[in-house]
């Protein structure tokens, strides 16, 4: 007999199937997305998913909610302007790493200052997938993308450290490999007052496992970053040239601090 | 002029106010609650006396981390229920031409104004005229007003405003470097006196509305975010029912529409004003602050025997096509005057095109042209 999965209810009608390819972890993320949402018995009436362009910002639009989509980059803006008039509305952001911190970077460290209160969720998959398997700010050195056919010479960005630095108050990293830890993270985020970030290191076997790795197999690609993956705690007992090109897991964050409620409060103090 | 918190949304008298607070008071008036702007001259003074008055006003004022913050937070706070505006000048607008297109294709109606600017520096121009009209990507059309003084910048942002919300489009200001400086009198109405339109919302529950299929008039009511209508905003095309949607047919019939909601209410939108026009053979067509040289121009003209007339263009886009028309049946010369290198007056001759002639007269220095320049341009179409 067929079973429909029950988090099927949580989708736009005629919106699947979605486009996103066989094996794409954007596609786990909004697993987990339902999974925490569901579980925390979220209003979609008053839920506003907002995505930019990329794969990861195509979820959004099969969310039965409230949703932005189509301007890359601006996602921190659009919910900047939500949240100021009306700070009811529960504001989560669906982002690929390009979204968030190529064209996007600047409102990320802005608004993780202001702590907005928004629940971003990155998914990393280290390059520029919808396009092609372009290099990103967040690729690995030394790994050959389309747009670095002799290797990548420069630097990724840790996004975690970029968003602890500029202030966010919620921040956490997992991968697509550690499900249970996500979803709980991704609660954690919803539950969280302030800019609470959950970066979700991601396979995108299509456009970098195929080009960069050499296999288009969704599970050699997620072993990949399982192999390169340390806990926090693993972290601390590595060098700086040793903890370079790995993906450090788990919670850095959690925090109280007053949210952004506008450049100008009357009265403030 | 400040009020205690609350009580002074619409400040009704009798004002000496510069332009940029007029803007402000006007926007107010019209029931603006978002506000969001990055610093740059000649806007500054929109900004800064927003952030004084909107939180009087019970609104949220934001200064975003560049343009594309603020045009896209004033979307994001209009979807979510408010009536909101940004305001640049010329270089800071390049930014926004992003959030403008995103507004016309997923139809956020929001106020933008742009205080041009000549390069860098704080001299007069109207040089983005093109830029606003054609800047954005992908076909749209927009609408632009363009103030030549203190009260018409009072005025039309509240006229901005109001045709936002009844077409659901962005509607930009022109304001100019010589306007948006000068402190001149203002006569602020009585909030009954003040004509306010609001968007139209669904009258149906969410079960039963079709977010984007509009009736005759073709614009779509507009939910807020949070009223249960659960609605897809997005930039690519998408059908009545708000998915996307790559089928050519829904790409053409949604343009179509949207352009449609622009071009077919032309006659309603467009404002122009006449003086002089009855008998004139010489026609001066203007916009912005050079309507005030331009008058002065045309009236000393008429003291002199001289059958001069002026058509001043309030709305520059979409095009008064029919004015212009109907003078260039009439004239036998029209003086397109701007303070750029000619740029509308490309318009004025694809209309008048075969009926009369149409001279440039342009000024491209940071000035004004003065009333005896265009005195002298009317002596010289003469000879």
């Amino acid at each position: 007999m067929l079973r429909i999965n029950p988090l099927r209810r949580y989708l736009r009608e005629g919106s699947v199937p979605h486009s996103l390819c066989p094996g794409c972890g954007a596609a786990q993320v909004m697993n987990f997305f339902l999974c925490a949402a569901d579980e925390l018995k979220l209003d979609f009436d008053k839920l506003v998913a907002i995505g930019g362009v990329g794969c990861t910002a195509r979820i959004p639009v099969y969310l039965n909610a409230e949703a932005l989509h189509g301007i890359h980059g601006r996602t921190l803006p659009w919910a900047t302007g939500i949240k100021l008039h009306n700070p009811e509305l529960k504001v989560v952001i669906f982002a690929g790493d390009g979204d968030a911190v190529a064209i996007g970077g600047n409102h990320f460290i802005q608004a993780a200052r202001r702590n907005l209160d928004v629940t971003m969720i990155v998914v990393n998959n280290l390059n520029f997938a919808m396009t092609g398997g372009q290099v990103a700010p967040t690729t690995l050195r030394d790994l050959t993308t389309t747009t670095t056919p002799y290797g990548n010479r420069e630097q990724p960005f840790n996004l975690c450290q970029l968003a602890v630095s500029a202030g966010a108050t919620f921040v956490s990293r997992w991968s697509t490999r550690k499900p249970y830890q996500a979803i709980k993270a991704i609660k954690r985020a919803l539950q969280h007052k302030g800019f609470a970030l959950v970066e979700i290191v991601s396979q995108c076997p299509i456009n970098f496992g195929r080009r960069v790795l050499g296999t288009a197999d969704p599970s050699k690609n997620i072993e990949w970053i399982e192999e390169r993956s340390v806990t926090i705690k693993e972290a601390r007992e590595l060098s700086e040239e040793e903890i370079s090109g790995r993906f450090t897991l788990g919670n850095f964050v959690e925090k109280d601090k007053p949210v952004f409620e506008g450049s100008s409060v009357y009265n403030s103090t | 002029m400040r009020g205690v918190m609350g009580s002074k949304r619409v400040l009704t008298g009798t004002h000496f106010m510069l332009g940029n607070h007029a803007v402000v008071e006007g926007a107010l008036a019209a029931g603006c609650n978002f506000f969001a702007g990055y610093p740059i001259t000649p806007a500054n003074e929109i900004s800064e006396h927003m952030a004084r008055r909107m939180p009087e006003v019970g609104g949220k004022f934001l200064q975003g981390e560049d343009e594309l913050c603020s045009i896209f937070s004033v979307t994001g706070a209009v979807l979510a229920g408010a009536k909101a505006m940004t305001a640049t000048a010329s270089a800071g607008f390049n930014y926004m031409l992003e959030g403008i297109g995103y507004a016309v294709a997923a139809e956020v109606p929001c106020v933008i104004v742009d205080v041009q600017r000549c390069r860098g520096e704080n001299y007069a121009t109207q040089a983005d005229i093109m830029q606003m009209r054609w800047g954005a990507s992908g076909d749209h059309e927009i609408i632009v007003l363009a103030p030549s003084s203190v009260q018409e910048l009072f005025d039309y942002t509240i006229k901005a405003f109001n045709l936002a919300e009844m077409y659901r489009t962005p509607v930009i200001v022109m304001s100019e470097t010589t306007i948006a400086l000068m402190r001149e009198k203002l006569v602020v109405p009585s909030p009954e006196e003040i004509e306010i339109v609001n968007r139209k919302k669904p009258n149906v529950p969410p079960e039963k509305f079709i977010p984007f299929k509009a009736g005759p008039d073709e614009i779509p009511p507009l939910p807020n975010f949070g009223e249960g209508y659960r609605i897809l905003h997005s930039l690519n095309p998408h059908d009545e029912r708000g998915g996307i949607n790559w089928d050519p047919d829904v790409f053409e019939s949604m343009y179509e529409r949207i352009l449609g909601k622009i071009t077919c209410h032309c006659d309603d939108i467009v404002q122009t004003e006449d003086f002089f026009l009855e008998d004139a053979e010489i026609v001066l067509i203007v916009y912005g602050s050079e309507s005030r040289p331009a008058l002065d121009a045309v009236r000393y003209a008429r003291a002199n025997g001289i059958k001069a007339g002026l058509l001043r263009l309030i709305t520059v886009w979409p095009v008064p096509e029919k004015r212009i028309l109907a003078v260039a049946k009439q004239a036998s010369r029209i003086l397109a005057v701007e303070m750029n290198v000619g740029k509308y007056t490309g318009e004025i001759e694809r209309i008048a095109a075969g009926l009369c002639e149409v001279v440039r007269v342009t000024k491209n220095r940071g000035l004004v042209h003065t009333t005896a320049e265009l005195y002298a341009a009317i002596k010289g179409v003469m000879s």
